[in-house]
């Protein structure tokens, strides 16, 4: 392959993978209900948005769902990857093995047991299943990102702890969590996009007592192409590369280490 | 060393043995429980053992879903693969300033939501889509194409969504592909394709696979983008799965669906297992 042909062929998929985006982004702010000619530039469709409490209702729902879901995923990933990594116990290959069918176990899979589950313990669907089954779906993948980070760190460091008398909770505050604490963002804001972009496992789920967003956008898009959905879509599609563009510049940034 | 174990450590591996206990295990074994047992209107299920769900599967409406979905989830992941290779190697083997900016413009989209993307592709393909206003001014067709609503549609969508799946895998195995490797096929007088053959399609093979599986079991249980790019025309096995659950209140039947389909995935990590060494494995997650 010659290098124009590579330079073109590298651009066409960029083109692929970014025109549906570009296209909702400037049709938010079309002046046109439904023509795709452009009419002018416009705030209104975010107006609309902003006017409608019943979304901002369902917004902020998803949101505190994906900060819960993403916090508590967290920790028991982490826990998971250091247990892993460190320790010997019953069962370590097992665990091991079961994260890694986790990853790969399709969604619609996972959301049907979790509601085999809770019609049997009879727990009503609404906020609690969504959180429960949010932070299962996140679990594995922080334990994997904080693992493929851990297994790089020099086990010296715990050996020369222990030997100064440090315990295990002491070794886990003071060197696992500050060395990792790049794969350990890493895994949160992977959760938190996971649980803020899930539509299958939340449609099984959730209940008419909690509304979320993802579920929320699946109806109005199923009734149809709206001029506020592609408000709305970029407007999650900007908090979502803040998000990631702050959490990487504020933890990866900082120390030259 | 010999040392009593902490509290600490003890309390970490309970409370991951717990939630994977509960979240995982315990949902696991009810699936499979559950597609052994007997429909029940009034209830979830009847406790009466029975392997019917399993022999209803051969209905020639199940079998004809379960087909149409294991040909759409192959041809994506070979369109996913014809697509993703050469752009793989492509950004893998630029120079790695640029490399790695160039695979994080791969990753964004991936941030966005899918249904988001799933919806843009919709305004793309509708009748009075993108497609159709730039195909009728070039003068190329003189009648809409109706894209949106067919097969073609929903293939259109599962590779979009899907192809930073493939491109991740392929570039992380590529990236560690060494460039000795050719210069020694040509010294030994191979050609080029004789060198893609049988030097580099099987020192990426793991790539290849890892790419092809994360694409190949999302596009085979599919939900929201048949229904949104294929109406209701084009429904595959996730569709059949929430109906039977949803719709029909089959719990049995659609927990054997489920069971089928993990079997399938089974047999896919399987094959990747046999075909990837130790330190590999990894990136597969």
């Amino acid at each position: 392959m010659n290098k124009f042909t590579k330079y073109f062929y590298t651009i066409c998929v960029y083109f692929f993978l970014y025109l549906p985006i570009a296209i909702v982004i400037v049709f938010s702010f079309n002046n046109a209900k439904h023509s795709l000619v452009w009419q002018g530039f416009t705030f209104k469709w975010y107006a609309s948005l902003f006017n409608d409490s019943a979304m901002l209702r369902v917004a902020w729902h998803s949101l505190i769902l994906g900060v819960l879901a993403a916090t508590i995923a967290t920790i028991i990933g982490t826990l998971a990857a250091v247990s892993l990594f460190r320790y010997r116990f019953f069962g370590k290959k097992i665990l091991h093995g079961l994260i890694f069918i986790l990853i790969l176990t399709p969604e619609i899979v996972t959301a049907i047991s979790l509601l085999l589950l809770y019609s049997f313990l009879k727990i009503p669907l609404g906020f609690w299943t969504l959180l429960l089954a949010h932070t299962a779906l996140c679990v594995p993948f922080v334990a994997v990102t904080v693992y493929s980070r851990i297994t790089t760190l020099d086990t010296d460091i715990f050996e020369a702890a222990m030997d100064l008398g440090a315990t295990d909770f002491t070794i886990f505050r003071k060197i696992i969590i500050p060395l990792l604490l790049p794969a350990i963002a890493s895994g949160w804001l992977l959760s938190f996009t996971l649980s803020l972009d899930d539509v299958i496992i939340s449609y099984f789920v959730s209940g008419p007592s909690f509304d979320i967003l993802p579920l929320k956008i699946y109806s109005m898009v199923r009734l149809g192409v709206k001029p506020e959905v592609n408000a709305l879509c970029t407007l999650m599609l900007a908090f979502t590369l803040f998000a990631v563009i702050t959490t990487y510049q504020s933890i990866f940034k900082k120390k030259p280490s | 060393m010999k040392k009593k174990s902490s509290f600490f450590k003890i309390l970490s591996i309970n409370i991951v043995w717990l939630w994977l206990g509960i979240f995982a295990l315990i949902p696991i074994t009810l699936t499979f429980v559950t597609s052994f047992l007997t429909q029940d209107p009034n209830a979830i299920v009847k406790f009466a053992l029975t392997l019917s769900n399993y022999w209803e599967l051969f209905n020639h409406a199940y079998v004809s879903i379960l087909i149409q979905s294991i040909t759409l989830a192959g041809t994506c992941t070979v369109i996913c693969l014809i697509i993703g290779y050469p752009f793989a190697f492509t950004i893998a083997r630029s120079k790695s300033k640029h490399s790695s900016l160039l695979l994080l413009l791969v990753v964004i989209p991936f941030w966005t939501s899918s249904l988001i993307r799933t919806y843009a592709i919709m305004a793309i393909l509708k009748a009075k889509g993108i497609l159709n206003a730039m195909l009728l001014a070039m003068g190329l067709i003189d009648q809409p194409l109706q894209i949106l609503y067919s097969y073609l549609a929903v293939l259109i969508g599962c590779v979009y969504d899907l192809l930073p799946f493939m491109i991740l895998p392929l570039y992380a195995n590529i990236e560690k592909f060494n460039e000795e490797y050719l210069e020694a096929a040509q010294d030994l007088g191979a050609n080029w394709l004789t060198t893609f053959i049988k030097v580099v399609i099987p020192l990426t093979m793991p790539g290849i696979i890892a790419g092809s599986v994360l694409v190949f079991l999302p596009a085979m249980t599919m939900f929201y983008i048949p229904v949104l790019l294929g109406g209701a025309k084009n429904l595959l096995v996730g569709n059949l799965v929430e109906y039977q659950f949803l719709t029909a209140n089959n719990w049995p039947l659609g927990t054997a669906i489920s069971v089928v389909i993990s079997l399938l995935m089974g047999a896919m990590i399987a094959v990747y297992w046999y075909n990837s060494k130790e330190k590999d494995r990894e990136e597969l997650a």
